[in-house]
């Protein structure tokens, strides 16, 4: 039996932090598509005519029916079989992003239709036309009333952001596994790995946290 | 122009919820810098009339007319859409429930429309909305958030934002029903200010010693028709229907 030994990390503690650090560029990257994509899904699905709305709403079925891991194969592997070629780290942001913003727009939705009638009203009274009352309006409210749950998104896109080593992306998980192959010491690796991740979760935290006390004032 | 002509004129508004008839066909005709209140019990269809005025509510038949043009134009799609937003602008209108915007500023609340709608630069829009706060009672409250404000002060708030856009009419919807009654004054001596100040204004209300206060004409409404109108004097003193006078009998008890 071999006991536990840390200093087996130090010589690829660089290689660990710059797995850390694709982890935090994934999570940015993806985070980011998800809410974008997350609001324009939810407005799609809630005021675009059906031509869009339907397909919108399918798509948002089978995002959410169906793994993550299949998901960043068919993107990464699948779409190369129709020439469309994208490169490792961005299948994995598109498809983390796009899983993702399925969970945000189903939130956002809910938020929107939550915003009082009274709010749009307002904004039609003074002359906004229909986009601007929910552009200016509505969804800001509607973001604000969903932050928690947005936030949440957010955390869970972080840990599940590991899956993308799968298709050979360098991130924290991946870098670990590497650490391994060449030390055969899991246990310390993984343990490393996962108290990084728990620090990015802190970090996450911390900011989310600011942004929903700084939206706490407005309310 | 003339000036002759109508600030506000409404010609046979009908308006249905389903099977049920709530406007059945009013005619209405506001002189510019008149103010008309109109009173009726709850589902007389006066809040409807209201809406319909800017067309926050769409008739089933008839016309609406601000200033010699037609509000509810037959056009379709985008082409309404501009032609409603450039009216609107031109209508202030108040609510119940305020419908200020919690997550903006009081200025931004103010400035948005000017800035966004007209283009107005910034710091004339911030000079504006001041001034209007100034007006209103409320200067010092320029960078609070709705949610610090009493019921009170956020209709006067609600109103300064009305008046950033410089409308040529002002509609109240019981803008003091949803306020503690001691609030209701600073609210209704704003309105007595702009009455003053020959505003046109239609206000919908509960409170018949404002509506005597204020009202150049009062509009008695039941069942989607306007059972009587006239001076203030003549309709609360010598009402000539017995509706009429069974609504005011069971207000003036209370």
């Amino acid at each position: 039996m071999q006991g536990l030994d840390f200093s087996v990390v130090v010589p690829y503690w660089d290689l660990l932090l710059t797995g850390a650090w694709w982890t935090a560029v994934l999570t940015v990257s993806a985070g980011i598509l998800s809410f974008v994509f997350g609001i324009l899904f939810a407005v799609a699905v809630l005021y675009a005519p059906a031509i869009l709305a339907y397909p919108v709403r399918a798509f948002m079925w089978v995002f959410m029916g169906t793994p993550l891991l299949l998901q960043l194969f068919l993107i990464y592997f699948g779409l190369v079989q129709v020439g469309i070629d994208i490169p490792a780290l961005a299948a994995g942001i598109i498809g983390l992003g796009l899983h993702f913003a399925v969970y945000n727009a189903d939130v956002i939705r809910a938020g929107i239709v939550a915003v009082d009638t009274g709010q749009s009203e307002g904004a039609r009274s003074i002359g906004f036309g229909k986009w601007q009352a929910l552009h200016y309006v509505v969804i800001p409210q509607a973001i604000r009333n969903t932050a928690p749950p947005i936030g949440g998104n957010l955390i869970a896109l972080l840990k599940e952001s590991s899956i993308v080593s799968v298709i050979g992306i360098a991130e924290l998980v991946h870098s670990a596994q590497l650490a391994i192959s060449e030390t055969f010491r899991p246990f310390e690796f993984y343990i490393t790995a996962a108290a990084l991740y728990y620090i990015l979760n802190l970090i996450l935290e911390a900011a989310l946290h600011r942004f929903e006390r700084h939206v706490e004032v407005s309310r | 122009m003339s000036a002759r002509q109508p600030m506000v004129e409404v010609r046979g508004a009908r308006k249905s919820f389903g099977a049920v008839e709530v406007l059945r066909g009013i005619d209405l005709s506001v002189e510019r810098g008149q103010i008309v209140a109109i009173i009726g019990p709850s589902g007389s269809g006066k809040s409807t009339l209201l809406r319909s005025i800017n067309h926050l509510e769409t008739l089933n038949g008839g016309e609406v007319w601000l200033d010699g043009v037609q509000v509810n134009q037959n056009l379709h799609g985008q082409a309404f859409e501009r032609h409603i937003n450039k009216v609107r602008q031109q209508m202030g209108m108040v609510f119940q429930h305020f419908n200020l915007f919690p997550h903006l500023t009081v200025l931004e609340n103010i400035t948005m429309g000017p800035v966004i709608l007209k283009g107005m630069p910034k710091t004339d829009a911030k000079a504006l909305a001041h001034s209007l706060l100034s007006k209103v009672g409320l200067a010092e409250k320029i960078d609070a958030y709705p949610s610090r404000l009493s019921g009170g002060q956020k209709q006067r708030v609600a109103i300064a934002r009305a008046l950033a856009m410089q409308p040529k009419v002002m509609l109240f919807d019981e803008a003091t029903s949803a306020l503690d009654p001691e609030l209701v004054d600073e609210v209704n001596t704003v309105m007595k200010q702009l009455a003053a100040e020959h505003m046109t204004m239609l206000i919908v209300t509960h409170e018949m010693r404002f509506a005597g206060e204020v009202a150049d004409r009062v509009l008695f409404m039941d069942g989607g028709v306007v059972v009587e109108e006239g001076p203030p004097a003549e309709i609360f003193r010598t009402p000539q229907k017995e509706r009429t006078r069974t609504f005011l009998k069971k207000y003036l008890s209370a």
